[in-house]
């Protein structure tokens, strides 16, 4: 039970986190890092001319956020597959030996009372 | 996040990725031995790789005003150590790079040596510093993965600094400011990395204990049988 509240806690933690600046700051256009960073170099260092472009850019922001989504989905199914297994693994490992027990009692109980047939 | 295509110049460009292949072939085989030597690591590993994939696709807002995405790296430095995560976290930068005008190619070694060898190997010394000092796993691995976020983003604005420095204030300037883009947006992403990677290693303590003691992430149980995991008594899972 205690496992769980703790679970159930850190899942809210992770919530707050992220949710947090967006409940105090919604007008704010959350902007990434990476593009900032680009705006730096065009202002402080404005002779300089990006040499290369991309091989590939996604034609429309939808386009990218389906990419982005697909990443994260690759992601995230390995991740559930492997958790999955483990998790199956145990409990299939937790089931042989909780049948082994009771084969074993029976086993045991059996060797005990001799057969009623002559 | 990562430096965008094109803008380190071509002796910078050139200059990481030349740092960065010896870490990323060095990784390369690190994960063909750990396949070979324990095949029963390959659903581990596929963890890892997964754990930066998602991560990295997600993009989530800052109390900066900013939006920056986590790395990651951390849980596979902790599981396999850091040389592992020189390929895994490169494979997710290549992806970006190609597919998603993410990164870039000419800035590919500068990347992943910020976010695939800086980063797990900083994650990897926090991890260390955490569990020798007598501290227990989790707070170990929460460690690791803050701190693997965090220093690969400072990584990325010194790179960027050193590429570009102030007109006025040189490099010391530069530093100043990209690390105020990037380090500070990260310190709540890294906090909920932290977080996510506690989550996941209590999910892997009580269903992968063997794989978690052979990698000698756990100590062994003296009796593997006996041994008292509150959770394995049925009915506790729910």
């Amino acid at each position: 039970m205690r496992r769980h509240l703790v679970t159930a806690l850190l899942v809210l933690a992770v919530v707050a986190l992220f949710a947090t600046p967006l409940l105090l700051d919604g007008a704010s256009e959350y902007a990434g890092t990476d593009s900032q960073a680009t705006e730096l170099i065009e202002e402080s260092d404005a002779g300089y001319e990006p040499w290369f472009e991309s091989v590939f850019s996604p034609g429309s922001s939808e386009i990218e956020s389906g990419l982005f989504a697909l990443q994260a989905a690759l992601g995230g199914g390995v991740l559930g597959y492997v958790l999955g297994r483990l998790k199956g693994r145990r409990t299939a490992e937790q089931t042989a030996r909780r049948t082994a027990e009771r084969t074993g009692r029976q086993a045991a109980e059996t060797a005990a009372t001799p057969p009623a047939t002559p | 996040m990562h430096i965008a295509e094109g803008f380190l110049p071509p002796a910078h460009a050139i200059g990481w990725t030349i740092a960065a292949a010896p870490f990323v072939v060095h990784g390369a085989r690190a994960v063909a031995k750990e396949v070979r030597e324990n095949p029963e690591s390959t659903l581990l590993l596929g963890a890892a790789g997964a754990f930066t994939f998602v991560l990295s696709a997600i993009k989530l807002p800052s109390i900066t005003g900013s939006s920056s995405h986590p790395t990651g790296t951390g849980l596979g430095a902790v599981l396999f150590r850091p040389p592992v995560m020189a390929l895994l976290g490169t494979v997710v930068l290549l992806f970006q790079a190609l597919l998603l005008a993410h990164g870039g190619l000419t800035t590919l070694g500068a990347n992943a040596f910020s976010m695939a060898v800086i980063g797990p190997w900083a994650g990897y010394a926090a991890y260390r510093l955490v569990r020798r000092s007598g501290g227990g796993l989790l707070p170990g691995v929460f460690a690791a993965m803050a701190v693997a976020d965090l220093a690969t983003y400072v990584t990325t604005a010194l790179q960027l600094a050193w590429a570009h420095p102030d007109a006025a204030s040189g490099f010391g300037g530069a530093a100043a400011k990209f690390l105020s883009v990037f380090a500070f947006t990260q310190v709540p992403l890294a906090i909920g990395e932290g977080l996510l990677g506690v989550l996941l290693f209590r999910v892997l303590v009580v269903n992968a204990r063997p794989e978690l003691e052979r990698l000698g992430v756990l100590r062994r149980t003296p009796e593997p049988d006996q041994a008292p995991v509150p959770e394995a008594t049925p009915g506790a899972e729910r």
